[in-house]
């Protein structure tokens, strides 16, 4: 996917690629208004950016067909609805895509089976399709920090470790902060990602440490050291804890201090029900989700829970997981998804 | 998000004249609500599916049951199937007649393994046994390490010869755990394996080797509440795969329904040995197949109600009992005594949790703090016997008195002596049929009823104060009906528990 990715450049010389007019504008334009002194004392009218290029990847091993069972026609259009809730599509979204299925058939007067998987590619990929789907770091505001949270378990800490070594592996400087404090040896597995990921750590100073005080101290590293990217690790929460969600609010307002949050993603394991709704709810309003990463889709789960979260929240589908290798990971791409989920090649 | 199937069911109802007979049309209707209740539970479709048609072939087939409207007797039956289905292989973790006895968890990746290991060896630690905790999963970075961890904080030992992050053999791990638990002694081995997916065929018979090596008296699978419609796959898939012999639900404290209970019951068979349900290291608890059954629907009220229907709860005695609260004053006293009851019994959250009509107040539940019990203790221990018994005493010198004794502030204690007052006045009200106005005061009856009367009535040990809640809640109940209202409304809503929260 041809993504614009874009970090400052380096005194020392890399491969330096010709900045567009444009950017360089932008760039000076969000600079006036950082509200930090340091930076906006420094005065850059033109702060070269240079251009990131991350290595290709894909998703389509880890997506699996929705019918392997069945032979997809204008009879089985219900069957249809039963294949979209039993992969976690819900019933009201199977209900209304099946519908939508339904009435575009009708119009087109499609028949074939081909038409139809057409047709159902067409609704679903217009559905999960979001305008936001980029990661957000291109507008030279570096450190890019990047917040990750999520209930317990459902990746979060190996997400870090892929990302980390995807935007390594581009050229950006990645910093992490190891924010969640509660889980035991939590910050030891995320070491052992960043060393393999080849990005910096944070650690906490104590045991138990308040995890907004990593994040500031992360934060403030992240900025001294000037590392293009800050990922900050928490720990997995239920949403329905107040008192947790709390603290994942101030972790937010602590980084804000310092610098401008690029990125909140949401983590959520494809195998989630339809709490998968509730955990986007609850996690937008405390912690301004901007993006959801699916993990484990190389499971038999579909992740038809996305759906919802995409219609109901607006909330895009940024990134997922596929594997447990260091490289299973890619961005979100509704087409491909939908046509994965369709058993459609090509 | 969406309304809970009680409020649905009323409004599938409303139209419908109660005609004493069940109709076909009736349980289809009910039918379709329960369903789709079902799929946003999470159960898997295929066991929704089963699951109607076995309840349409017995509510057809079932006497009519003069008590209850077409409604609630299907929902009666939808009840009773789903407490057959998740308790039916109902049994206690089996331990072997030679020690040790070996259990080996199994699941996916991140669905609470090695917190759950270190859960169930404190369990067992404080039943006397000397449990050993086997660090197997050599995969997933740091495990090793956090189980060691866990080990150490509940004082628990740890065999771990393996770095993991990917070094070393599960296999022999496992093999050599339980040579050295039998040198040791040890009386239970709790092997914590690697997160696999059921289609993973390596790992899936790596885990089949590892359940040979160690010849395991259980092997639990372990599986997050919060799971879809996947649930069936991934059962199976462990169940073929490993041989589950029971299974293991986890996060059950957070707000998902936990269909996957269900399908997991129903697809595999298996019983369901333990619910976890916290942060802790207590969380963790013996599984009921009620309370589960009343989450998965989510309307606990309504069970209630026709449980009461049903046992043709004799009014004029309810409301003698009622009376009788009336009369005698409700003492900060039997309040104390409430309270030191309901602390017993455990964490007050996760009972309430269990409550009926609790499905609208389980948020406000989840952030009552439960501090706030101990510090209302505080300020009426810190009252003399006369002052517990009669509040009005409770003048400006007495009240910085206790705020000094408890450690509490003077407005704490006018703040609970207000509440107090408000519910005393409460109970008087619908003890006499009147419906209660609650400003500020909501989920009193619920709390201080329901709950006390209906679990300490098990206890046997009620006293005036606690027992009284029974027929306050029910009176309330009776109230609420004769108006129209559904039941637990009165008892629902905002605010906290009765004079305890803010």
């Amino acid at each position: 996917m041809a993504f614009q990715f874009w970090k400052r450049k380096r005194e020392e010389p890399v491969a330096v690629e010709q900045v567009i007019a444009e950017n360089t504008t932008e760039q000076t334009a969000v600079i006036t208004t950082e509200s930090t002194s340091e930076v906006a004392a420094e005065i850059q009218p033109k702060p070269e950016l240079e251009k990131v290029e991350l290595p290709k990847r894909s998703a389509r091993k880890g997506i699996r067909a929705l019918f392997s069972k069945i032979k997809f026609d204008l009879e089985n259009l219900d069957e249809l609805e039963d294949i979209l809730i039993q992969s976690d599509f819900g019933v009201d979204a199977s209900a209304a895509i099946v519908a939508s299925v339904k009435e575009i058939a009708k119009k087109t007067s499609a028949k074939t089976e081909n038409d139809l998987k057409k047709i159902l590619i067409d609704v679903l990929a217009e559905n999960l399709e979001n305008k936001d789907k980029a990661l957000n770091l291109s507008d030279g505001n570096t450190p890019y920090v990047v917040l990750v949270v999520g209930v317990n378990g459902v990746g979060k800490t190996t997400t870090i470790g892929k990302l980390s070594k995807w935007l390594v592996q581009g050229g950006f400087q990645v910093m992490i902060g190891a924010a969640d404090t509660f889980r035991a040896a939590a910050v030891d597995q995320v070491a052992t990602w960043a060393e393999r990921a080849g990005a910096k750590l944070i650690r906490p100073k104590t045991e138990g440490q308040d995890p907004a005080s990593v994040a500031f101290e992360a934060t403030e590293a992240a900025i001294n050291s000037g590392s293009d990217v800050l990922i900050i690790d928490t720990a997995g929460r239920l949403q329905n804890k107040a008192d947790l969600m709390n603290e994942l609010d101030k972790i937010r307002r602590v980084v804000e201090k310092q610098a401008k949050i690029a990125e909140v993603l949401l983590v959520i394991d494809a195998t989630t029900g339809q709490n998968g709704l509730a955990q986007a709810k609850a996690f937008a309003e405390v912690a301004k989700v901007t993006g959801v990463v699916l993990t484990k889709l190389d499971g038999t789960a579909k992740g038809g829970i996305v759906y919802s979260i995409q219609q109901e929240l607006g909330i895009p589908v940024k990134l997922v997981g596929v594997g447990e290798g260091i490289d299973d990971f890619s961005f979100f791409d509704a087409q491909e998804f939908a046509r994965g989920l369709v058993g459609q090649e090509g | 998000m969406f309304g809970n199937l009680s409020d649905r069911l009323i409004e599938t109802f409303k139209n419908l004249r109660s005609k004493g007979k069940l109709s076909p049309a009736d349980i289809d209707a009910t039918l379709r609500e329960i369903r789709r209740a079902l799929l946003e539970a999470d159960v898997a479709l295929e066991v929704v599916k089963n699951f109607t048609t076995a309840v349409r072939e017995r509510a057809l087939g079932d006497e009519v049951s003069k008590a209850l409207n077409p409604a609630q007797q299907v929902v009666q039956i939808v009840n009773e199937e789903l407490v057959k289905i998740l308790g039916g292989e109902q049994r206690k973790l089996s331990f072997a007649k030679t020690a040790p006895t070996v259990i080996m968890l199994a699941g996916l990746q991140g669905s609470g393994k090695t917190t759950l290991a270190g859960k169930l060896a404190k369990w067992l630690k404080d039943q006397g046994q000397t449990p050993i905790l086997v660090a197997a999963d050599l995969q997933r970075p740091n495990a090793v390490n956090q189980l060691q961890v866990v080990g150490e904080r509940i004082g628990v030992p740890v065999f771990a010869p393996e770095p993991g992050n990917g070094v070393g053999n599960p296999v022999s791990v496992a093999k050599d755990s339980i040579k050295h638990a039998k040198q040791k002694m040890f009386s239970v081995v709790i092997v914590d394996t690697a997160g696999r997916l059921g289609i993973d065929e390596e790992l899936m018979t790596q885990a089949k080797d590892i359940s040979k090596a160690v010849d395991p008296d259980e092997v639990l699978f372990v599986i997050d509440s919060m799971i879809g419609q996947d649930a069936v796959n991934v059962a199976k898939a462990f169940d073929d795969g490993v041989g589950i012999t029971g299974v293991v639900l986890t996060k059950l404290d957070g707000d998902a329904r936990g269909g996957a209970a269900l399908s997991v019951a129903s697809v595999t068979g298996k019983p369901i040995l333990f619910a976890s349900n916290g942060e802790g290291m207590d969380a963790f608890e013996p599984f009921y197949p009620d309370r589960m059954a009343s989450r998965i629907l989510d309307m606990g009220d309504v069970l209630t109600l026709i449980e009461q229907t049903q046992k043709n709860f004799d009014e004029s005695e309810a409301r003698a009992m009622a009376e009788k609260l009336a009369k005698d004053t409700f003492t900060l006293e039997d309040f104390l005594d409430q309270m030191q009851q309901l602390k017993k019994m455990g964490s007050l959250k996760s009972m309430l949790a269990m409550m009926p009509g609790a499905g609208q107040m389980r948020n406000q539940l989840e952030n009552f703090d439960e501090r706030e019990i101990v510090r209302t203790e505080a300020i009426i221990r810190s009252m003399t016997p006369a002052e517990r018994r009669q509040p009005k005493l409770l003048n400006g010198s007495r009240r910085s008195r206790i705020a000094k004794g408890s450690g509490m502030t003077v407005t704490d204690v006018n703040s609970l002596v207000n509440r107090f007052e408000q519910a005393a006045k409460m109970m008087k009200t619908v003890a006499k049929g009147g419906v209660p106005q609650m400003p500020g005061m909501p989920g009193m009856p619920g709390m201080g009823g329901g709950f006390v009367g209906g679990k300490a009535k098990s206890k046997g040990k009620d006293k005036k104060g606690s027992k009284s809640g029974n027929p306050a809640k029910r009176a309330a109940e009776e109230a609420a009906r004769a108006l129209g209202q559904k039941p637990g409304e009165a008892s629902s809503g905002s605010g906290s528990a009765f004079g305890l929260g803010k």
